[in-house]
């Protein structure tokens, strides 16, 4: 049997099992952590560091670091509102975010998280890189301009094989999300459909289909994110 | 005392931030009673006659006259107030950032498939002409920018609510469904 642990996020009383990573261990006590790169039963990446914490006087990555007894935990502190907002503003500089014009608006976590700390104009210059946009498979569009490098494609959509479909190619600023033609040529609609849920901004479209859900009944339009998390547990 | 003064105006936008300032519908009424506009398109006074106390800019800048008239508006506003993505990030405009100016222009004028006859291949270059600036820039890139109200556009709540709270001075208290990028 697994071994039950109690810790404490921002002086809240909080139980887990031993190992089970802080970030989940922190949303079943109904605290919500934001994520970006994370998904649950994932290896997790650790790229994206939205969900950076405080255990123990240390900054850590709460979806890979284990949750132990007698931990600690800074989340909802101005400081760590300040550095998500930053990293949400940097995701927004560095790529190039048209909201209006988004299928995913409304339903994108990234522009959600937006929304959560209020950001009203990214305290960094936009850089404006000119990305490419690859429509040359069937099922599928690449928005490259809001790929926020996840790796969350990369990670979960295979072919029936077991073959990544997805992938990184190049370092640094020439990182780009790539997808494999041939391999892409045989997706269903439903793992299409996968692979624009799992992508938590609009990079990953379906195609021949969008904007479904009117202005109002969109995801986040009056839910805050995490509030599901939130709501769940008293 | 007399009224707060407002100068609006739209640089590189759709007018849609201004429709959206209209669409306080009957509160208008309201607004005239709060302040008195200078220059500003809802009333067609095209130059400052007066120093205002807050002006309200629509649209990046993508050419030489909305830097010019954005300086203006600097120059006498003391406070300036981007209003909607436009303002704030470029917003569509700037979807041609990152393609240099002569590929869009090319695009434009002689290779797009809509261009209709233009036999001797002209580029718009009469002198009347603003130049057009390399991207489109956010306005807080140009001047100092003192407040953002996001959306595209802004909802004519979270106007309100913004032009109220400045003008009488009381505390802005925004609900998480006004604040919005689309
Ligand atoms: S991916 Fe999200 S943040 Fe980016 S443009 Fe679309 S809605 Fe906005
Ligand atoms: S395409 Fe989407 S899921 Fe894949 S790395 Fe980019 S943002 Fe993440
Ligand atoms: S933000 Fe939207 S509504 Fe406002 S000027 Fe730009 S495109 Fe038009
Ligand atoms: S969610 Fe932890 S680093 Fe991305």
């Amino acid at each position: 049997m697994s071994e039950t642990i109690k810790f404490t996020i921002d002086g809240k009383e909080c139980q887990g099992t031993k190992g089970q990573l802080l970030v989940d261990a922190a949303a079943d006590n109904g605290v919500y952590i934001p994520v970006l790169c994370h998904m649950r039963d994932l290896i997790p990446a650790g790229s994206c560091r939205i969900c950076t914490v405080k255990v123990n006087g240390r900054n850590m990555a709460a979806c890979t670091t284990p949750a132990e007894e007698g931990m600690a935990v800074e989340n909802n502190t101005p400081e760590f509102l300040d550095i998500r907002k930053a990293i949400v503003e940097m995701l927004f500089v560095e790529g190039n975010h048209f909201c209006p014009a988004c299928e995913k608006s409304g339903n994108c976590d990234l522009q959600a998280l937006g929304y959560k700390y209020q950001m009203m104009v990214p305290r960094f210059p936009y850089a404006f890189e000119r990305r490419e946009i690859d429509a040359t498979t069937p099922k599928i569009f690449l928005e490259r301009n809001r790929c926020i490098f996840c790796k969350r494609c990369v990670r979960v959509i295979k072919d029936e094989e077991g073959r990544n479909i997805f992938a990184f190619k190049g370092r640094g600023n020439t990182l780009e999300i790539n997808i494999d033609r041939k391999l892409a040529a045989t997706m269903t609609d439903e793992i299409a459909q996968k692979a624009m849920d799992i992508c938590p901004v609009g990079c990953i479209l379906k195609k021949e289909i969008g904007f479904v859900n009117p202005i109002g009944q969109r995801k986040y339009d009056t839910m805050p994110i995490g509030s599901d998390i939130e709501n769940n547990h008293q | 005392m007399s009224k707060p003064i407002i100068a609006t105006t739209s640089l590189a936008g759709c007018f849609g931030c201004h429709m959206a300032i209209l669409d306080i519908d009957a509160r208008i009424l309201q607004l005239i009673d709060l302040v008195e506009f200078n220059k500003s398109p809802i009333d067609d006074i095209k130059t400052f006659t007066k120093e205002c106390d807050i002006g309200i800019i629509e649209g990046g800048c993508c050419n030489s006259e909305n830097i010019h008239v954005l300086k203006e508006f600097r120059k006498h506003c003391k406070i300036l107030i981007s209003l909607g993505e436009c303002a704030i990030m470029g917003g569509l405009p700037a979807l041609r950032n990152g393609i240099p100016v002569k590929e869009c222009l090319e695009e434009a004028y002689l290779n797009g498939p809509t261009v209709g006859r233009n036999t001797e291949r002209i580029l718009p270059n009469d002198e009347e002409l603003p130049m057009i600036l390399d991207k489109v820039y956010p306005c807080h890139e140009i001047v100092k920018i003192d407040y953002y109200l996001p959306g595209c556009p802004p909802k004519a709540d979270l106007i309100w609510a913004a032009v109220v709270a400045l003008v009488t001075g009381d505390e802005l208290n925004i609900p998480y469904e006004l604040v919005k990028f689309d």
